[in-house]
Formats: C-alpha cells, sequence, structure tokens
C-alpha cells in the first residue's frame, strides 16, 4: 500500500480511505478523528467524532454538548478499528487532550501528529515518540530563526517587569485554550500565589483545567468594580489576544501590554503587534524540535504541512530523506 | 552582556519616553563599571568596531548552514543581524556562562581584522540568542532602539539627581567608559572637570505667550525680535578649537566646513542657522534640510545652500563670561563682537520697535518675510539662564498654517492608547473635479481630547472598510468621511510621499463632524503655500 492509499488530502481535510474518516475535517464529515480541541482542528457539526475524553469535553465546552450527533472517547494506546486499518491516539504534548493519530493498514503505518510540542509544559500530557513509515508534521514554526528559549527563563521576565514597573497592570495575551492555562501554571510553579485575573473568554476551559488536575491557583475575573481603575495595578492580568486591543482593555492602569507566544520570537512581530515584552512561549516545536522529532522518529517519509512547509522540506531533502509538502487548508494556528 | 541585552529587548518595544527612562535608570543603578558606560555609550551610538563588517557576518554564516535554509531565514525576519542571532548554530547552549559587555568590547575592540571572525565566533558561541542580537547590533553599528543622545543624557540627570544642563555642559569634555561621570552622578566623587577645549554651555530656551500672558507685562520691559525659522546653533571658539552645537549639544561643525572656515574669534555666540545670505535671501527650512545631517558636504551643495548664523546672543567674550549680564548689556557685547566677523557669515539680529502688545500681536500674526515664525519677547534685564524658565523669554509664533483634510486610514497607539485607534492618517481632494481622489497628505496623533479620541475611536471603528495589521482603512469618499481641521507649522516639498509635500508639526486642531468632506481642501491648497 502506497502512503497516499492511506491518507491523503480532500477539501473536507485529510481523508483515509480504507477506514473512510477524517483527520481534523475543515468541513462537516460523517466521520471526524479530531487531535485537539483548537478551533481550526475541532469544528462542530460532524456526524460521529472520535478523540481523546478531554478533547471531547473541551470541545462540549466550546460548542455546545451537540457538536457532534454521537462521539466516542479514544484512550491512550488502544487499537479502535475502522474497516481494514486500525487507529491509536498517542499524546502529543500541545494542549490538554491533544493527540497525534497513529493509522496503520497493511503493513503501513502513517502517524498524524496533528500540532505538538516537546518541550516540558506542566499543564498537559508530555508528547510520545511513535515509530512510523511516514510521519506527518506540522511547520507552524518550522525556520530556523524560532528557537523558543526557555519557558521558565520568559516567566521570570514576566515577574522582573512586574516588580520593575508596580504601578502598572501587566497584560498577558494568551490563547484561551492551552496557552493562557500554561502560562498560569508557569507563573504558579514560579511561586507567584497572588490572585490572576482573566477574561471571561478564559473562564470554562480554565475551570476545566481545574477538574482535570491542573491546579492554577486562585482566578479572579478581571471585571472592573465602579471607579475603581487603580484596582489592577501591579496586578498580571491574562486574556485572549484578541480582548487586549478591544475596548475591554481600557479598565487597566497604563498598561504593560504582554504577548505569550512563539512568534514573540521576532521583534518585528512584536512590534507590529504594539507587544512591549514579548514572552516566547510555545505550544508548538521550535525548529530544533522539529528536526530532532524527523530524526527520531524513524520514518522513511515526511509529509509536511500547515506552516512554513519549505524549510523543513528543505532540512529532510538535507538529510536525504524523502519528503513533501502536504496541501491542507483552513488552519491557521489559532493556538499561537 | 545579559541585563544589556535584555536593555536592548525591552527598549525596542517601549513607545514611552519616560518608560525608556526608567529602563535606562535601573541599568545604570544595577551595572557595574564600566559596563554601564560602555552601554551608555553604545545606546548614543559612539562605540565603533572597524574590524567587524557586514560581509563578515556573511562569511561566517556561510560555513555554518544551509544557504537556502538561511535565505529563508533572513527573508522572514528582514535584519542580518537579528537572523544571525536567531540562527546561530549554538542555541542556547553558550547561555550559562555570562559574557561581561566591558570583555565583549575589549575583545572586539583590540581585534585584528584577519581575527575578527575567530573572536567575534567564540563570542557568539558563548551566549544566548539575545545576547548574540546585541552583540551583533554593537558590531554592526545600528542599534535603532529609539534612543537619542538627548534622551541617554535626561537617563543621566534622572539616576542622579542633577539637571541635565549640568550633564549637557560636561558632556563634550567626557569619554567613554564614563566611570567620573557615573561616580559624580552616584555621589562618590567630585564633578568631574573637563579638559576639552570649546565645551556646549547649555542654552536658554523660551515658553510660548499664552493668550494672555503679555497683558500681565510692561511692553517697555521687552525686547522684540523676528523669530526665523532655522535651527538654533551655538558657535564655540577658544584656544584655536572650533566647534558648533545644536541645541542639544549635539557637535554639527563637520556639516558646516564652509561656516566653520569663518570662525576665527574667541568666544561663545547663540544665533539661529539659516541657508541663504545675511545681505540678501534667507532661504526656506527645505532649503536648510539639504545641509544637515550629513557627513560629507559636496563644494556643489555649499555653493548652492550656503548657510549663515544670524546671532543673537554671546556667552562669552574672549575669556569674559557674559552670562550674568543683562541681555541689554549682552546685546551691546555682541553688536561690537559681531561688527568684526565675516558679514557673509554671520549677522545680529535685528530689533522689532514696539509701542504696545497689540501693535506686536499684529507683527507676529503679519511678517515681512515667508521665513519668519513669529517674534522672540526678552526682558532686557533678563541674565542668560540655562534651561526653560518661565517669564524672561517668550515666543510668540504667528498662527498656524490650517487645512480641511479627510480621515484615510487609523492606526491603534500604544501603551495606555492601545486600544484606540489614535494615530491618523489624513489626505486632501486631488485630481480631476469631476472625479476627486483623496491623496494622503499627513499623519497626527495627537491634537484632541480623551473624549474626541473616543468619538474617533468610534467612528474609526464604525466605519471600518478594510484591515492591514493595527491598520484600518476608514470609509472615504465625497459623501462620507471624518473631516479634521488640521494645523501645521509649514510644508516641505516631499519626494516620498505621493502627494509631493510633507507637514511640519501636524496636529488635529478641530474635528469637523460638521463639515461635508466634499468640502474639505485640495491639494492645490497646499501647493500654493509650497511656492510662496
Amino acid at each position: 500500500m502506497r502512503g497516499q492509499d492511506l491518507l491523503h488530502p480532500r477539501p473536507e481535510g485529510l481523508y483515509c480511505p480504507p477506514g473512510d474518516f477524517f483527520i481534523d475535517p475543515v468541513r462537516p464529515v460523517a466521520r471526524a478523528l479530531i487531535t485537539h480541541g483548537h478551533a481550526d482542528h475541532a469544528r462542530p457539526g460532524n456526524t460521529a467524532v472520535l478523540a481523546t475524553q478531554q478533547t471531547l469535553d473541551i470541545m462540549a465546552i466550546r460548542y455546545g454538548a451537540t457538536f457532534a450527533q454521537s462521539s466516542q472517547a479514544a484512550e491512550w494506546g488502544k487499537p479502535i478499528s475502522f474497516g481494514d486499518c486500525t487507529v491509536t491516539f498517542h499524546p502529543a504534548g500541545h494542549v490538554l487532550g491533544s493527540a497525534q493519530i497513529a493509522v496503520e493498514c497493511g503493513g503501513l503505518r502513517i502517524v498524524a501528529s496533528g500540532d505538538y510540542k516537546r518541550r516540558h509544559d506542566p499543564s498537559c500530557q508530555a508528547f510520545e515518540l511513535v515509530p512510523c513509515d511516514i510521519f506527518i508534521t506540522e511547520a507552524t514554526f518550522g525556520l530556523p530563526v524560532f528557537r523558543h528559549p526557555d519557558s521558565k527563563a520568559e516567566v521570570a521576565k514576566l515577574l522582573r517587569s512586574v516588580s520593575q514597573f508596580p504601578d502598572r497592570t501587566h497584560m498577558v495575551g494568551a490563547y484561551a485554550l492551552g496557552k493562557a492555562q500554561r502560562v498560569i501554571k508557569e507563573l504558579r510553579d514560579a511561586g507567584y500565589d497572588r490572585p490572576i485575573f482573566i477574561h471571561g473568554a478564559l473562564q470554562k476551559l480554565c475551570d476545566y483545567y481545574q477538574t482535570q488536575g491542573i491546579d492554577l491557583g486562585e482566578l479572579k475575573p478581571a471585571t472592573l468594580e465602579k471607579g475603581a481603575k487603580t484596582d489592577f495595578a501591579g496586578a498580571i492580568v491574562v486574556g485572549t489576544p484578541s480582548s487586549f486591543a478591544d475596548r475591554w482593555a481600557r479598565r487597566f492602569a497604563d498598561p504593560v501590554a504582554a504577548f505569550a507566544s512563539g512568534w514573540m520570537q521576532v521583534r518585528q512581530r512584536a512590534r507590529q503587534r504594539g507587544v512591549e515584552l514579548p514572552l516566547i512561549i510555545s505550544d508548538h516545536c521550535d525548529w530544533d524540535e522539529l528536526c530532532d522529532t524527523i530524526d527520531e522518529v524513524g520514518a522513511g517519509e515526511i509529509w509536511v504541512t500547515h506552516g512554513r512547509e519549505e524549510a523543513l522540506v528543505r532540512y529532510c531533502e538535507l538529510k536525504q530523506l524523502r519528503a513533501q509538502p502536504l496541501h491542507l487548508v483552513g488552519y491557521e494556528d489559532e493556538s499561537e | 552582556m545579559r541585563a544589556f541585552a535584555e536593555l536592548l529587548d525591552r527598549l525596542v518595544l517601549t513607545p514611552s519616553r519616560n518608560r525608556k527612562l526608567q529602563l535606562m535608570v535601573d541599568y545604570f543603578r544595577a551595572a557595574p563599571d564600566p559596563d554601564r558606560g560602555l552601554a551608555l555609550a553604545a545606546l548614543i551610538g559612539d562605540l565603533d568596531f572597524p574590524a567587524v563588517k557586514p560581509a563578515l557576518l556573511r562569511a561566517l554564516m556561510s560555513e555554518r548552514m544551509d544557504p537556502v535554509l538561511f535565505g529563508y531565514s533572513y527573508d522572514y525576519v528582514g535584519d542580518l543581524a537579528e537572523t544571525i542571532s536567531l540562527v546561530w548554530p549554538t542555541g542556547d547552549d553558550g547561555a550559562g556562562t555570562e559574557l561581561r559587555l566591558a570583555d565583549v568590547a575589549a575583545r572586539l575592540m583590540a581585534v585584528s581584522r584577519s581575527d575578527a571572525g575567530k573572536v567575534l565566533t567564540d563570542l557568539l558561541d558563548h551566549s544566548a540568542a539575545s545576547e548574540r542580537f546585541a552583540i551583533l547590533k554593537l558590531v554592526t553599528g545600528t542599534l535603532r532602539i529609539g534612543v537619542s543622545a538627548r534622551l541617554a543624557k535626561q537617563a543621566l540627570a534622572d539616576f542622579g539627581s542633577k539637571p541635565v544642563n549640568e550633564i549637557e555642559e560636561l558632556w563634550h569634555g567626557l569619554h567613554a567608559p564614563y566611570a567620573d561621570l557615573f561616580a559624580w552622578l552616584e555621589g562618590t566623587a567630585d564633578k568631574p572637570v573637563p579638559q576639552a577645549q570649546a565645551l556646549f554651555r547649555p542654552v536658554m530656551l523660551s515658553t510660548p505667550m499664552g493668550d494672555t500672558d503679555h497683558t500681565k507685562l510692561e511692553p517697555s520691559d521687552y525686547a522684540a525680535e523676528w523669530k526665523w525659522d532655522g535651527i538654533r546653533v551655538q558657535v564655540v571658539a577658544n584656544n584655536g578649537t572650533y566647534r558648533m552645537y545644536s541645541r542639544t549639544g549635539d557637535d554639527i561643525s563637520g556639516s558646516f566646513p564652509d561656516l566653520m572656515q569663518a570662525v576665527t574669534f574667541d568666544g561663545v555666540i547663540d544665533g539661529e542657522l539659516l541657508v541663504g545670505d545675511p545681505q540678501g535671501r534667507t532661504a526656506t527650512f527645505s532649503d536648510l534640510q539639504q545641509r544637515l545631517n550629513r557627513k560629507s558636504v559636496s563644494p556643489k551643495v555649499q555653493a548652492e545652500f550656503p548657510v549663515f548664523v544670524r546671532v543673537y546672543d554671546i556667552l562669552q567674550r574672549g575669556e569674559e563670561d557674559l552670562r550674568g549680564l543683562t541681555f541689554v548689556e549682552r546685546r551691546k557685547h555682541l553688536k561690537a563682537f559681531v561688527s568684526t566677523l565675516d558679514p557673509a557669515r554671520f549677522d545680529v539680529s535685528r530689533f522689532v520697535s514696539f509701542d504696545s502688545w497689540a501693535q506686536l500681536d499684529e507683527m507676529r500674526k503679519h511678517p515681512p518675510h515667508p521665513i519668519i515664525e513669529g517674534v522672540m519677547v526678552k526682558r532686557w534685564d533678563s541674565t542668560y539662564v540655562p534651561g526653560r524658565p518661565k517669564g524672561p523669554w517668550f515666543k510668540w509664533k504667528r498662527d498656524p498654517y490650517t487645512v480641511d483634510a479627510v480621515l484615510m486610514y487609523a492606526q491603534r497607539g500604544h501603551g495606555k492608547r492601545s486600544s484606540f485607534y489614535s494615530d491618523y492618517t489624513f489626505g486632501v481632494w486631488s485630481g480631476p473635479e469631476d472625479a476627486p481622489e483623496l491623496v494622503p497628505v499627513g499623519k497626527a496623533y495627537f491634537g484632541f481630547t480623551d473624549e474626541e479620541l473616543k468619538q474617533i475611536d468610534k467612528f474609526v471603528r464604525d466605519n471600518t472598510i478594510d484591515r492591514f495589521g493595527p491598520v484600518r482603512s476608514v470609509r472615504a469618499d465625497r459623501t462620507t468621511g471624518l473631516v479634521f481641521e488640521v494645523a501645521f507649522e509649514g510644508l516641505n516639498r516631499s519626494t516620498r510621499h505621493k502627494s509631493g509635500v510633507a507637514m511640519r508639526f501636524p496636529r488635529i486642531n478641530r474635528l469637523r463632524w460638521d463639515k461635508p468632506t466634499a468640502e474639505a481642501d485640495r491639494i492645490e491648497t497646499l501647493q500654493s503655500m509650497l511656492d510662496a
């Protein structure tokens, strides 16, 4: 069996003919396997959904209990058969519940990694290396300029700024699923025990993380008591990146705009967004980790998708590995 | 190196002047000598490492990385130093051992061209990414972090709780790494005594004449002179050293060899640098700009744009410091002094006689020459006091020019204004009368109240037709749109703007919610002001 007979792109998403399912479809389909809960990968309206329990929970939080007609929870590493092929879910280390999906048929195994990261993250399961014949890798940060520093140092930078500018509100932009909880958890692990204020859009997902054993400490809504503008001076407020460009942000005392994202590596990106304090904290692999993963996974062929495919394909060429860009549309890395 | 690297990173992204000052002061407080002095020199562009050139950096990269991958990276980042700092193969492995800025600078300063590659490699291998960025920015000599020499001096003043004038006065006698300066600012040593000749004297500045200020003043206590639209300079000559300084104490002698040749005296004079001929024509500020910020000036440019100084004060004559004398006394000295100088390069600013404020008000509104921007009003009995004391000197400018323009684009602000669309690009009508289109003529981000800002912000959000990153394109056609009355101080010709004009000091004067966009001004109105 050739690779493209087992999985190939269709307008709806990555399709598996022998199993008759799609992985992370961008349009509603009869059977969808979902890697993780980010909105560009997990969409409502599919008939049947298979995903990890946490991903199903997150989809229910985001889209309501009716996000699909039926859903099935996949257990880590436990094979599930569809026709002639077998699928297994393995931790991807991206956000809580995120999975790589291994698809096996006729002796050929392809791993669709979804989005993944190799770094330690106290808010989700650690990435598991799954040997395979063809590895599908993301390329969000697929350029040699992306080398994420230690996230502890980034959190320390934030805390230093908080003590240097105690009269200002530090507004940390972080995506609602995964990044926000990770930043909060890393702050707690760094010993920051004051209440952290959060934007309303984060509330349900933070509550959910807490029920899953991720202790985020005391979180308070960043709502305004009447006329008390200095309430947030010296505080850390976490919100979605878009909320800081919104009228909502006007309640804060002389804010320092911080943004937790792998994109913050490039100063001009930070400057364009008006970010004063970039925090290079990513839930994707950096360049070195993408390369290491390609080396370690032992696949003879690499498919590269959503991101900067050309550099990673070039890397594979230099390593004399077969590689091709896999043109999937509709993934906009909401996670960064 | 780590603290300096973090300082650079923060300065690049901090738009607020006061916050920049705070970052620098905190750094000066925490960093040891001579690191902080070297950092200071780097911030103001005073460190030079001649052995390291961009070609060397490219060569180092080509030995280390596939050129195709480097090409993708450079295309994405767009800045050579930053790209190399990020892709340098050691990653952050080198972050463990802390390099001192002083050691880095010493090694790079001493290195020969042939060894430069080896030394730089060693330094980069032992640094983390943001330190590599700092090192590469140092050696390529272009920090571009929005810190002027003036701002750095203000940070020093804040750090030592001293008036910035005192630092400016010392400045040209001091050298990196400025250990004597820091010791004085920290109170552990006396004020340094500069050895250098022809030092800058901090200048005396004026305050704007408010609408009712003059009603409390007696006209006979004050002199008036025309305020010419050039740049304020101080020419200093003593013991055979000749310098010309800008208002902020930058040495600008190098751009004006023609004028410096005529500096044959011993003394310190204060005046306005202008293009033209004292006896004949005085040219525009645009013409003066042909002479500013140039390292070398061709004879052709010198001949086409000759400069002279219209002198209005004298601070020192020979060995005698005149700053303690009254203005009327200094002007007597000045008249005698300038009469001995080259009349093609120096003349004395003439007094404007007046009997009442109403009469002077008329004159400043209708000056006799297009390059006059109002009058200066100075107390006859004022001594020369550095800084901006309120009372002895006033500037009373003619009213600004105004034009009605239409809001075209709005950009989100920074800091406190990051949730507001607060930077506005506006345009006027151009093209044929039956098919006019808007052409941008300027950009302004102040002149309105907080309440007006909210109203404009709402208008922008309600009338957005397109978005590009932080910029919104706003509906602006013959029937819809927002008209601003824009005030500005003058117009320059510009080849960089499609409209061909660039405004000086534009600001929003009034919001004209009432005015239909079709009645905003046309580009010809501005062009006729250029020709005037």
